[in-house]
């Protein structure tokens, strides 16, 4: 089984986790001109979250999370979703790129990036709906 | 136009909104918007019927020739004229009716949708959103159908009007799909006005064959006519609605619609008017054989869409003209007739018109407008159904072909319609009166005010018939493909029609006198009856059960490995034989590699040797592993960074999800015998070849340009990005990625699915309820 609180995992864990964390999100914003993207940053996270579950059990994780793995898919759903709309609003095809530059911090914000942000969410809310669902199933939840 | 029916839609979404705010009443808050468009297009009637055809465009998928365009001449003013005024009085009504109802708002939610669908189809120009509409009416009048849920008959009804419907519905789109391909236009107006290249194409026959089963369907024609009266399982109020002027009236709507550009071969009309004037006699015929008052009615429903059908198939003008008058007839007092059932019903608390008698003291106002509907009804001068009747007789007399016998057809339809109407105008009123199970009083306003208009209007249009005329001869001319001119007159002078209808109305009134022997000598017919259509509607319903189990035994027997033996030898079949037939196996080409790559293939054909020779499990998902990570770091030397780290990523969680998993399996054992172990090496072999031998030859030869160089010219320019993969997945083929991933939700939640009810089964500390997992 898969027993958790070693404290070579714990210590590993939380001090790996924030920076696995923090770099899923440098690869998300920054995959669309360098190798990166919403499919590996999500990947990346869940592979964070999952340390951290096998390290602290579920209660601690979802605790963490606040939202049910379950509901972080239906976010990326709607974000993805959404992001195609803007589109429909210039008369353009659905799905259209529309850019859109921040002024002042120079960023550009765009609805691929919102649509890459919703890839995010439903690869690391599929992943961990899944890990959690096999892991409640082990009977050893804490 | 398109802003009304499209916010239809949003209407039926808010519809338990307004229940919250309206309470009560919502229904009639509802009706302001089906009335607001009545009120609309009876302003667009002298446009209309001076010969314009509005056209509302919209473009919906340009791309694909899809239109959103909405068209309105004279037979779509009569259709949406009926569908919205029909409309109004039944959600006024609904009131009544369902009084008090738990699911009131569900009703009304799934009632304005498909009065919208019906608009739309009647509306639309364009052949694919004709066929959406033509859908959705099928999918909201299955939920109308068995909005009484929990009894098992309305369920069933339900479900077979929608197979019967849907599947006509398929026939229908292969039909259209046919014909836009042929006249190289998806509007109706283009198809309809090039009728010859159609009529002299070589698919003719099929495609008018597929149209037919779709209209056919859908109209209930015998012999799919008996989903029609089944479906009298609805509330009373969806029975008036669907069966007066809408869902049924769909299929004819189609083929009058169709008439130009189908319409006038021999084909089409010997189809049509035979099986038209068979529908016909059936309906009329078994209508007769019914107490319970809605049977009665959707017999007669049936009989009205027979003759419909039929003059369409005569396709005289005098046809057309008598098509459109008796349309308006029907609608006008099969409304009122469904609605005056569903007082009696709701008032006394029953359907059967045999244990009624005598009401006319209780409820005066309800019996009045059941006597005048019913006259329609049974052509009696001088309500507009006597019109209806007096054209038609004249039209079937006038026919060009099988004048005799759809003559003898349509008298003795006459006859038995006239009995049928005198049952339902006479029975419940009049005679001794009988004890019902509820007392008998007069219905509540909201529920009179349809049967009362609607009866009204069959009066008002039979003595003052030239009200109707401009509409009447608008809605044939378009059926006829060219103006035409008609007038409506209530006495056409002493004529073979009139002796027709007179001789009728004797007979009929026999009939009615000796209705009780007539059922009586009828009964020992009962068991042919039993082995009509509807028989072979549940053979064939037994039979693809029968099929299905079978094949379910045979290809779907849960164990993976027959799954992927299936799969892959149909692909090494398939694929291995196109390729042999097409492409032949010619390729050259020079070995040049370097060692490193070498040394990485040798370590995944190892990893793959390893994992299937393996006896413990961690070990093979380990070996599998290796190689998952060597595709890694080919990618990586082929300069494919990004999915180098994905296969990384994917082969880290993949080990984490199978070492999970590995714990919950049975302890492992060879359950294959050698023989079986043979055929796998043979299977895997031979996928494995041919997925070699199609990368041989698609780098022999390029078949085709390669797609890369407008990806790498125009992601950074058009997309903004310098990383390509990441451009492709998010801007150029967004599509594909979003259909992706609503794959990939849909499987976590399989999963998440599966796991959850299979540890609710073996143990009750984990109930798949969604509140529990939050919190546990």
């Amino acid at each position: 089984m898969v027993r958790s609180g070693t404290l070579i995992l714990s210590v590993a864990a939380r001090l790996l986790m924030p920076l696995q964390l923090l770099f899923s999100v440098f690869l998300l914003l920054r995959g669309h001109d360098e190798p990166g993207g919403g499919f590996i940053a999500g990947l990346v996270a869940s592979g964070g979250f999952a340390l951290y579950l096998f390290a602290y059990g579920i209660r601690a994780t979802r605790t963490m999370l606040r939202v049910a793995p379950q509901d972080l898919i239906g976010m990326g759903l709607f974000l993805s979703v959404v992001s195609a709309l803007p589109a429909l609003w210039h008369g353009q095809p659905f799905l259209t790129a529309q850019w859109w530059t921040i002024p002042v911090l120079g960023f550009k914000f765009s609805t691929p990036l919102l649509f890459d942000i919703g890839v995010y969410l439903i690869v690391l809310g599929s992943v961990l709906t899944a890990v959690v669902a096999l892991m409640e199933g082990d009977h050893d939840d804490d | 136009m398109q802003l009304a029916v499209l916010g239809g839609f949003v209407l039926a979404a808010f519809a338990p909104l307004l229940h919250r705010w309206f309470g009560e009443r919502a229904g009639l808050v509802m009706a302001l918007l089906p009335a607001s468009l009545s009120l609309w297009l009876f302003f667009q009637l002298p446009a209309v019927t001076a010969g314009e055809v509005l056209v509302f465009e919209y473009p919906w998928v340009p791309g694909l020739d899809i239109s959103l365009t909405f068209l309105l001449d004279g037979l779509s003013l009569l259709f949406a004229l009926m569908i919205s005024v029909i409309g109004v009085f039944v959600l006024i009504y609904t009131r009544g009716y369902l009084k008090g109802h738990p699911d009131l708002a569900r009703f009304h939610v799934v009632l304005v949708a498909f009065m919208m669908s019906m608009l739309g189809l009647v509306l639309a120009d364009n052949v694919v959103t004709l066929f959406v509409f033509w859908e959705l009416t099928s999918i909201t009048s299955y939920l109308l159908i068995g909005f009484n849920h929990t009894d098992p008959e309305a369920r069933k009804s339900a479900l077979q009007s929608l197979l019967i419907t849907a599947g006509g519905g398929l026939s229908l789109l292969a039909g259209l799909i046919m014909m836009a391909l042929i006249g190289d236009s998806w509007s109706l107006q283009g198809l309809t006005s090039q009728g010859d290249v159609i009529r002299e194409h070589g698919f003719y026959l099929p495609i008018l064959l597929c149209v037919l089963g779709g209209a056919f369907t859908k109209s209930a024609q015998f012999p799919f006519h008996f989903w029609l009266p089944n479906a009298m399982a609805a509330p009373t109020p969806v029975s008036a609605y669907l069966h007066s002027a809408t869902m049924v009236k769909a299929g004819i709507y189609l083929l009058a619609r169709l008439q130009p550009g189908l319409g006038g071969t021999e084909a089409w009309m010997t189809l049509l008017s035979l099986f038209g004037a068979v529908t016909m006699v059936t309906g009329a015929f078994l209508a007769l054989r019914h107490t319970s008052i809605k049977s009665l009615l959707a017999y007669s429903t049936v009989m009205a869409l027979g003759t419909l059908t039929m003059l369409l198939g005569i396709g005289t003008k005098e046809a057309m003209v008598a098509f459109a008058t008796f349309l308006l007839a029907h609608s006008l007092y099969k409304g009122a007739l469904f609605l005056v059932a569903g007082i009696l019903d709701h008032e006394t608390g029953t359907k059967d018109i045999a244990a009624m008698g005598g009401l006319r003291r209780a409820m005066p106002v309800t019996a009045t407008c059941a006597g005048i509907a019913a006259l329609s009804l049974g052509g009696v001068i001088p309500l507009f159904g006597f019109i209806g009747k007096e054209s038609m007789l004249e039209a079937v007399l006038h026919a060009e072909r099988f004048s005799p016998f759809l003559s003898a057809l349509s008298l003795s339809a006459a006859i038995m319609t006239l009995a049928a109407a005198a049952i339902v105008a006479l029975r419940p009123f009049f005679g001794t009166r009988r004890e019902t199970p509820r007392a008998p009083h007069e219905g509540p306003p909201e529920m009179l005010v349809g049967p009362i208009l609607l009866a009204g209007l069959s009066l008002l249009l039979g003595v003052a018939p030239e009200l109707a005329s401009g509409l009447i001869a608008a809605a044939a001319s378009s059926v006829n493909g060219e103006p035409l001119h008609a007038s409506l007159s209530l006495w056409h002078g002493i004529n073979p029609a009139l002796m027709l209808s007179l001789v009728s109305l004797v007979l009929g009134l026999l009939i009615f006198r000796y209705w009780g022997h007539w059922r009586a000598w009828l009964r020992p017919l009962e068991p042919l009856f039993a082995r009509g259509p509807e028989a072979g509607y549940f053979k064939f319903m037994d039979l693809i059960v029968t099929v299905s189990i079978w094949q379910t035994r045979m290809l779907q027997n849960g164990y993976i490995r027959n799954y992927l033996v299936m799969t892959l030898l149909v692909l090494v079949g398939l694929t291995g034989y196109t390729l042999l037939a097409r492409q032949g196996l010619t390729f050259d080409f020079a070995l040049d590699v370097h060692i490193h790559e070498v040394l990485v293939v040798g370590l995944m054909v190892s990893g793959a040797i390893t994992a299937c020779i393996m006896r413990l499990r961690l070990a093979a998902v380990a070996a599998v592993g290796t190689m998952g990570f060597c595709i890694a770091l080919i990618f990586v030397t082929f300069s494919a960074p990004d999915l180098g780290i994905t296969q990384l990523l994917v082969e880290t969680l993949t080990v984490i999800l199978l070492v999970l998993v590995l714990f919950r399996l049975p302890r492992f054992a060879s359950l294959s015998t050698s023989l079986e172990r043979v055929r796998d090496l043979v299977v895997a072999g031979s996928t494995g070849l041919l997925v070699t031998l199609l990368i041989l030859t698609v780098l022999d030869g390029r078949l085709f340009p390669s797609i890369s160089d407008y990806m790498i010219a125009n992601s950074q320019p058009e997309g903004h990005g310098h990383n390509i993969v990441n451009v492709i997945l998010v801007d150029i083929r967004a599509l594909d990625t979003l259909g992706e991933v609503f794959v990939l939700a849909l499987a976590a939640i399989g999963v998440y699915a599966m796991l959850r009810f299979h540890s609710s089964e073996h143990d009750d500390r984990h109930p798949p309820s969604r509140k529990e997992s939050r919190n546990g």
